[in-house]
């Protein structure tokens, strides 16, 4: 309480923003090999209900972790066949696999809804960056799934953009002819790829289970999903940006019961509509979408070239 | 393009399949012998019975209502949607299954409820939280403000600051009876408490509420309180070392060092009521909005941390409300402007609280304008 109000807020935004951020930075790996996967809602929801059932049979949060993970990965295992082997429809198949993680997940947690969760993740200061100003508080005085996204965070940058793999993976998203002309497994780079952003969708699912709002509450990703979508284009497909642009939509929602709570102290703040910070994240991706229209512009930020169509070798 | 459509068939299917296990409309029938003798009752609910909120507190309703009255046979169905075609088409087969009794749960059924009871006068509607009377569908509710204001005493009392703090869902009538309730009990046992509110505009979003109550906490509030359906704001509370009240069912599992207590709805007595009066054939029409008295709402059991003497002080004031020697409501009211609203010696019409939209004094906090 003794903190400025502006560092909790940025340190809110950082927790709040941490689901979106998993679930992005899997959407971003899996776009970036050219395959759109709209079933990041349901991959979540699955992930959450996973990593909280295994929690409470093992005692273990960090058992929880590994089986949202695990199950978050064979549900984009479904889309990945179908989108990939089968040639589905990409959007018809991401949106099912949602429906299909509504379902599923109300369905596994009908039994332990009500029961608090035994092993949760707690907040862990690290010793001595927590002790710096403002930064401190505001980066590292998390729980130990937020200090796990910065690593994966700069794990991801380096290998998109740093290593062989990386420039494979975005050779598949750009032109996998060409690039299975070069001898890179098309298929394989694209499967791996959609297990990935499935098993980063998990965890981010399991975050809200497990860590951010303890406790399973059918459909209590409410919509994250969607905003993580919506993110990896705000973010150009870049992980950097992703972790900036999710702390602000994570920031912006929890800004606007701060306006409320202040009340009198913020009045000049008090004629912001919450239902305008709700829609404001999405403002900003249109705003980027129109700004990248135009096909040169899509080349330099990176926008996959073959997002959303399936390759099929025999057309080459 | 044959492989996709064999695919996309296939999924949906599957897709149908499960979220019909799932969220979707699954009849359960409690298994009875001889079920032609059997009086049948049904009730459709807005949520999962596992929502541990709301649509559980009602289940627990019709449960109670079977033990009580051995010779009904109850059903219901879980999840539907509150639109006119869902909820026309669950209770037009409800009724094809020969149910004389329908309890619709949620205040969105209204409609098709009026719709399929004109259809089908010999079957008897009961729609809960509306407003619209057919001659075989009434409706019910309870006043859960006396219970809010009971909670409030409990806030007032185990508040050290005297800064509570309320999660708000929506700014409807419902809502704004209950923190004025909440915060007139409070100012009851304190005259100097106020209590801060902060709308989520989300019925259902745990992550949500929880960051709202938060935000509350940040201010300086030390006992928090609730008009949502997750546990949210109560983990908020015991995350920080704070009090918290619960509501719709109890909440102490989650928080057991937070929660105090908590409004707790008990539908079962008014359920058994009913639908003796449909068998006696003296059910009538009525709009029933049921007090303490009744049971139908009530406070929750009370954590480790109540003493006995804020125990007392809630039963003393109790007993005055269900003897009808005490008015939450009554004047003279201010509202959080300084304006007076009910003069002294007047008590609000049940009209005037069922369209409340102004706060009382010690409430900090605004209601959105439309």
């Amino acid at each position: 309480m003794s903190d400025p109000l502006i560092v909790i807020l940025f340190a809110t935004a950082v927790t709040a923003g941490t689901p979106l951020l998993y679930a992005a930075l899997g959407e971003i790996f899996t776009e970036r090999s050219g395959v759109l996967n709209l079933g990041v809602e349901g991959m979540m929801l699955v992930g959450a209900v996973v990593g909280y059932i295994a929690t409470l049979q093992s005692q273990n949060h960090w058992i929880g972790v590994f089986a949202a993970m695990a199950a978050g990965g064979l549900m984009a295992l479904i889309h990945a066949v179908l989108s990939i082997t089968l040639r589905a429809n990409q959007v018809v198949s991401g949106l099912a696999l949602t429906i299909f993680g509504t379902g599923l997940s109300s369905y596994m947690g009908k039994s332990f809804v009500g029961q608090p969760v035994p092993d949760q993740f707690k907040p862990i200061d690290i010793p001595v960056l927590s002790q710096l100003p403002y930064i401190g508080k505001i980066f590292f005085s998390h729980d130990a799934l937020v200090y796990l996204s910065f690593v994966i965070v700069a794990a991801a940058w380096v290998f998109i953009f740093y290593t062989r793999w990386g420039l494979n993976l975005r050779a598949v998203g750009e032109n996998p002819a060409a690039a299975d002309s070069m001898g890179i497994p098309v298929y394989l780079t694209r499967y791996s790829s959609v297990i990935i952003g499935g098993v980063l969708a998990g965890v981010g699912g399991a975050y809200l289970s497990l860590a951010y709002a303890p406790s399973w509450i059918e459909h209590m990703t409410a919509g994250r999903g969607w905003i993580a979508v919506a993110l990896v284009i705000f973010a150009v497909w870049h992980p950097g940006k992703a972790l900036v642009g999710s702390y602000i939509f994570g920031g912006v929602d929890s800004l606007g019961f701060r306006i409320q709570a202040l009340g009198e102290k913020a009045s000049f703040l008090k004629d912001i509509s919450p239902f305008f910070l709700q829609m404001f994240p999405y403002i900003l991706t249109m705003i980027v979408l129109i700004l990248i229209t135009a096909e040169t512009k899509k080349r330099r930020v990176g926008t996959p070239a073959s997002l959303g169509i399936p390759y099929d070798r025999e057309e080459r | 393009m044959k492989k996709f459509f064999v695919v996309l068939t296939l999924l949906i299917f599957a897709t149908v399949a499960l979220t019909g296990c799932g969220g979707g409309d699954k009849t359960a029938t409690s298994d009875a012998g001889n079920e032609q003798e059997k009086f049948k009752v049904a009730f459709i609910y807005v949520g999962p019975v596992g929502d541990a909120g709301w649509t559980y507190a009602h289940d627990k309703g019709r449960q109670y209502l079977e033990k009580e009255i051995p010779n009904v046979k109850t059903t219901f169905v879980e999840s539907v949607p509150e639109n006119m075609a869902d909820a026309e088409r669950v209770l037009e087969q409800l009724v094809q299954e020969g149910n004389k009794v329908i309890f619709a749960t949620s205040f969105g059924y209204m409609d098709a409820v009026i719709k399929v009871a004109k259809r089908h006068p010999d079957v008897i509607f009961m729609h809960c939280s509306g407003y619209k009377t057919e001659k075989n569908a009434g409706t019910y509710f309870g006043r859960d403000y006396q219970a809010r204001y009971l909670a409030g005493i409990v806030a007032g009392k185990n508040s050290k600051s005297g800064d509570l703090g309320y999660v708000a869902a929506m700014p409807i009538p419902e809502v704004i009876r209950g923190i004025n309730a909440y915060t007139l009990g409070a100012r009851s046992v304190n005259p100097n408490a106020t209590v801060k509110v902060v709308w989520t505009n989300t019925w259902f979003d745990p992550a949500k509420e929880k960051e709202a109550g938060k935000s509350l906490i940040e201010q300086g509030v030390d006992v928090m309180a609730q008009h949502q359906d997750t546990p949210g704001p109560v983990q908020a509370a015991a995350d920080a070392g704070k009090l918290a009240l619960g509501y719709n069912s109890d909440m102490r599992n989650f928080a057991p060092d937070a929660v105090l207590t908590g409004p707790v709805w008990n539908w079962g007595p008014y359920y058994v009521e009913v639908v003796k009066s449909v068998m006696d054939n003296t059910w009538t029409n009525e709009q029933y909005w049921g007090p303490l008295k009744d049971g139908i709402i009530d406070l929750g059991p009370y954590g480790p941390m109540v003493t006995k003497d804020v125990k007392d002080l809630v039963a003393s004031k109790r007993q005055e409300i269900i003897d009808g020697r005490l008015e939450v409501f009554n004047g003279p009211l201010k509202d959080n402007a300084g304006k007076e609203r009910v003069p002294a010696g007047k008590v609000m019409t049940d009209k005037e609280m069922l369209e409340f939209n102004w706060f009382v004094e010690g409430v900090i906090g605004e209601i959105p304008k439309k």
